[in-house]
């Protein structure tokens, strides 16, 4: 009963946030209205999850009673349970970090379309973890699509913009194709059928049939959630769109197609041949290495930040890749323990990725700047931003004691069950999974030494970094919330762990492993092998770091600090100029990876006329090969026009011709429908 | 109650060892090279030296510049807390396992960068950019080593690994023990700066790893990050020694048989050392961009050495 008053709370209060966004337009009543309702209704959503998982109900409702279509089934079970913690979460705090960013568009771009989108996408999302049948999930999955194209499309009158938004439309809509066929193929052509239904008839399905299945889902879910090389997207819609949106779309709507993946392959097919995992796995630790190393030529900061989305999912997938491998094998309850790595590293990511994408909103609000090469110093101007953002930071480099390194070291648990596999060949892909995971966490802590340290840290290197201002309260709130929640969730993987077997006992038979995983405040791995405690840990370091200054006073260490210059080689004057850039940060690995990036440079010297030994200025350009934009989707758009050209002939315009096609077209279909 | 007594002494005794076994390869190498060196315990009137001065700071450093020191010495300390020093089981086993104790040593490494960078001078960032990428690139190999040692124990736990080669006193001449032992050592000699890498002996702008990015800290400070660095050296070479040959390790917590390990302890850290003395004297500096191909001998020995521990089982 709790959980339907809920349920109709959270829907009423984004309807409600929509509407007054509408009504309202512009000024703070808007804002207000929309960062209400989205608030509330964000709040209703994370409550209702936690309280699912809690209780372990389940919720099932009947839109025919209230809206006069048939068709539509919703029903919330654990999985389901789990991703509404995720969007109440970050729907919070982008709802009220929202409130304080939205004020820069006052005036400039349209409040009103802004504000009724975040709800709709909000109540799209709510609805999309709880849909019950084909026909539910694919509206409520187009909806959420739409409302995040139209918040992509808020800074409309720039050219960068638009493209983005344009390549985002084309490929959530070929995943789209995907998961129609796939959805119309598992259901034998009923989209109403209930999941229900579909959970029993899989079994029936030929083998064929099942892979088919398989490969259209892993395209479908794949271009949301942005594996490589479907991700090409991602970097350009992200980073153009407002960025509590930015948050929101890397934090949660990508998700939406891992928990597809999961809902799909796992619960609804029950899981199938070992290569459906050792794909996932591949395509994972590929996502994973890829997106980090692109991430590191990033300068601009919310691209480099969307980069890293790309390489979060690969290590989701990693875990649920794993999982599916030992799920082939029977191994369930590594198999459970890969699936709890994947799925508690989409709640860490959808925290830390939500916080540091406000983080770099903040720091676009206050220098007014994407770009990293103009900022520095930022951490006397920003402190708490600053705070934040290194807070995120340490989490998404899987550093302990924060939430990433607790989700890591399970995707790394799950991986060394390689062992068990009775298979060398197989087995041996967990320990290159490994290295790639290794490569991948160490990569992402060297960028983000390079994102923070250029950033905030050092001499401004601009006049805007110079006067940037801390962002308002609303903002700072939105981060605190994710902020706190990355140390929570850092802290006491005790109990998610077991809150997530209990989400996953019974989807494709496996066992309920939530026993398994003891509520003490040390984490094992089922059979205790393995044992970790992040809290205990940091409550160490904490009291080391309290002695110190105990120790150092009781050895008798001078206390005397004194403010002066930097050592400059005997120079005297320090400037912007003589820094280190984000470029020459990540120049080594440039080189090292100089097979990947290839990287072309071109070097203009303008000399003097009189003299070539007086140099008038020195042009440096060096840009890397975009290989999948260049090798995969060129060859394809090119293929493309050229149709599109081609079929221009059949359009001539005149009214006689299209007479005439249509009534050959009649009687094609006529001489079809009699054979 | 004396167990976590140990615990704190263990962290005690690796606290003041750790300048010892600095000073001991330096002399070992002077000697080697004709020279007579300095005494052994000249890094400890460094570390006097040291505390004794005021600090001074860049006037462009914000407090991450002046809290590192204090977070790297103090997750270094909780490492050597973690890791079997002179007895094992030990309580804290259940804190963290191998994968936390190296994720520790990353986070002091990744805020020696930050602060690397944080006084904006150009040293500075080169250090931190060199050092984060030396890091990252024996990230797999270490992660693979991890891998071998927990595939026969069964668990990445420190405790449970000592306690299973104890047992089983052969594993130690099988392959993938063997080429493990190449591998974490060749990552020993990249993470705690030791030549071919890094030179720790020399201020020379464009050799500088480790001591670029501690360029700007002077007193205090200095000391903090000089004997962190110290301690890690101490824990790598025991990760080496009590990992891959275990014997000495007190299993009982007799005093018989904790004076035992504590020399063996000694012994094996002054073996290690010597054998990185030799090392630095015979072999000059790698180019920063050969170090890739190093690490990528020691990734391809770590990854052999799971191999085998795989189809050995």
């Amino acid at each position: 009963m709790y959980l339907r008053i809920i349920f109709l709370g959270m829907i009423t209060a984004w309807i409600v946030g929509a509407i007054a966004s509408l009504v309202a337009g512009k000024g703070v009543i808007a804002r207000g209205g929309a960062a209400l309702g989205a608030g509330i209704g964000s709040a209703a959503c994370l409550l209702l999850g936690v309280t699912a998982l809690v209780t372990g109900q389940s919720l099932t409702f009947s839109l025919a009673r209230i809206l006069p279509v048939s068709g539509l089934m919703l029903r919330l079970d654990g999985l389901g349970s789990f991703f509404l913690v995720i969007i109440g979460l970050i729907g919070l705090a982008a709802a009220i970090y929202g409130f304080g960013y939205g004020a820069n568009y006052e005036g400039r771009y349209s409040l009103r379309m802004a504000g009724a989108m975040l709800n709709l996408l909000l109540l799209a999302l709510g609805l999309q973890v709880m849909a019950d049948n084909a026909l539910t999930f694919l509206i409520a999955w187009e909806v959420m699509s739409l409302s995040a194209y139209w918040l992509v499309l808020t800074e409309h009158d720039r050219a960068e913009t638009v493209r983005a938004a344009v390549w985002y439309i084309a490929m959530t809509h070929a995943g789209f194709a995907a998961l129609t066929s796939m959805f119309l193929l598992m259901a034998g052509g009923d989209l109403t059928a209930s999941f229900e239904g579909m959970r029993s008839n899989a079994a029936a399905l030929s083998g064929g049939l099942r892979n088919v299945i398989f490969v259209l889902a892993l395209f479908g879910f794949g271009s949301k959630a942005g594996i490589v090389p479907l991700h090409v997207w991602l970097p350009m819609a992200h980073p153009v769109a407002p960025s509590h949106v930015s948050a929101l779309m890397s934090g949660v709507v990508i998700k939406m197609g891992i928990y597809g993946l999961v809902r799909v392959t796992l619960d609804l097919l029950g899981g199938g041949p070992v290569w459906w995992g050792g794909v996932v796995l591949g395509v994972g630790a590929l996502s994973a290495l890829l997106g980090v190393l692109y991430a590191l030529m990033e300068h601009d900061l919310k691209r480099l930040l969307a980069y890293h989305s790309v390489e979060n999912i690969g290590i989701i997938l990693i875990g649920i890749g794993a999982g599916l491998i030992f799920h082939s094998y029977g191994l369930t309850s590594l198999a459970a323990l890969g699936f709890i790595g994947g799925l508690y590293h989409t709640l860490n990511h959808a925290s830390f990725k939500g916080l540091l994408f406000l983080g770099a909103g903040s720091v676009l609000h206050g220098a007014h700047t994407r770009n990293m090469e103009e900022m520095g110093g930022l951490i006397k101007r920003m402190p708490v931003t600053a705070l934040c953002f290194l807070i995120g930071a340490i989490a998404i480099s899987g550093l302990p004691p924060l939430n990433g390194f607790a989700s890591e070291w399970l995707v790394f648990q799950s991986l060394l069950g390689g062992f068990n596999i009775p298979k060398p060949e197989v087995a041996v892909m967990m320990p290159v999974a490994v290295g790639m995971l290794a490569l991948t966490s160490g990569l992402a802590a060297a960028c983000f030494v390079k994102a923070f340290g250029i950033t905030f840290l050092a001499i401004p290197r601009s006049h805007e970094a110079e006067h940037a201002s801390e962002s308002p309260f609303s903002m700072r709130a939105g981060m605190a919330i994710l902020a706190f929640a990355c140390i929570a969730l850092g802290l006491a993987p005790f109990l998610v762990v077991p809150a997530l077997g209990r989400v996953l006992a019974g989807l494709g038979g496996l066992p309920d492993t939530h026993p398994a995983f003891t509520l003490e405040l040390s984490l094992a791995t089922p059979g205790g092998a393995s044992r970790v405690s992040p809290a205990l840990l940091a409550v160490g370091v904490l009291v080391i770091l309290g002695l110190m200054p105990l120790a150092l006073r009781a050895l008798r260490a001078n206390r005397r600090l004194r403010v002066s210059d930097s050592w400059g080689c005997g120079r005297i004057g320090q400037t912007p100029r003589m820094e280190y850039t984000a470029t020459s940060f990540a120049e080594p690995l440039r080189r090292v990876f100089a097979e990947l990036y290839r990287p072309t440079k071109e070097l203009t010297i303008d000399f003097h006329p009189e003299s070539k030994y007086f140099v008038q200025s020195i042009e440096y350009k060096s840009e890397i090969t975009p290989w999948f934009e260049k090798y995969v989707y060129e060859p394809c758009l090119w293929f493309v026009r050229l149709l599109a050209v081609n079929v221009r002939h059949l359009q001539s315009g005149s009214l006689h011709l299209y007479l005439v096609y249509v009534a050959i077209a009649l009687v094609v279909l006529l001489i079809s429908a009699r054979w | 109650m004396i167990p976590y007594l140990l615990e704190i002494g263990q962290a005690l005794l690796a606290l003041l060892l750790a300048p010892g076994l600095v000073g001991f390869i330096r002399m070992v190498k002077a000697r080697l090279q004709g020279r007579r060196g300095a005494p052994l315990w000249q890094p400890y009137y460094d570390l006097h030296k040291l505390f004794g001065k005021e600090a001074v700071v860049s006037r462009n450093a914000s407090w991450l510049f002046r809290f590192a020191p204090y977070l790297i010495f103090a997750t270094t300390v909780a490492v050597t807390m973690l890791v079997p020093l002179v007895a094992a089981p030990l309580p804290l086993d259940a804190v963290g396992d191998l994968l936390t104790v190296v994720y520790l040593m990353l986070l002091g490494t990744f805020f020696l960068a930050l602060a690397g960078l944080d006084p904006g001078t150009a040293f500075g960032g080169m250090g931190a950019s060199r050092g984060m990428t030396v890091a990252a690139i024996a990230e797999p190999t270490i992660a693979l080593a991890i891998f071998g040692l927990a595939v026969g124990a069964g668990s990445t736990n420190l405790g449970q690994i000592v306690a299973q080669t104890l047992s089983h006193p052969g594993a130690v001449i099988n392959p993938g023990h063997l080429l493990g032992f190449a591998a974490l050592f060749i990552v020993t000699l990249a993470e705690t700066g030791r030549l071919p890498v890094d030179n720790p002996a020399t201020h020379l702008e464009l050799t500088m790893i480790h001591e670029a990015m501690t360029l700007e800290y002077s007193g205090r400070y200095l000391a903090l990050v000089e004997w962190a660095a110290g301690l890690k050296l101490l824990v790598f070479f025991s990760l080496l020694a009590n990992l891959f040959l275990p014997w000495g390790v007190a299993t009982a917590l007799t005093p018989g048989a904790l004076a035992i390990a504590v020399i063996a302890l000694i012994v094996k850290l002054a073996l290690l050392g010597l054998a990185v003395a030799l090392i630095e004297t015979r072999i000059a500096k790698l180019r920063l961009f050969r170090v890739p191909e190093l690490l990528g001998v020691s990734f391809v020995l770590a990854l052999l050495s799971v191999t085998s521990s795989f189809l050995l089982r």
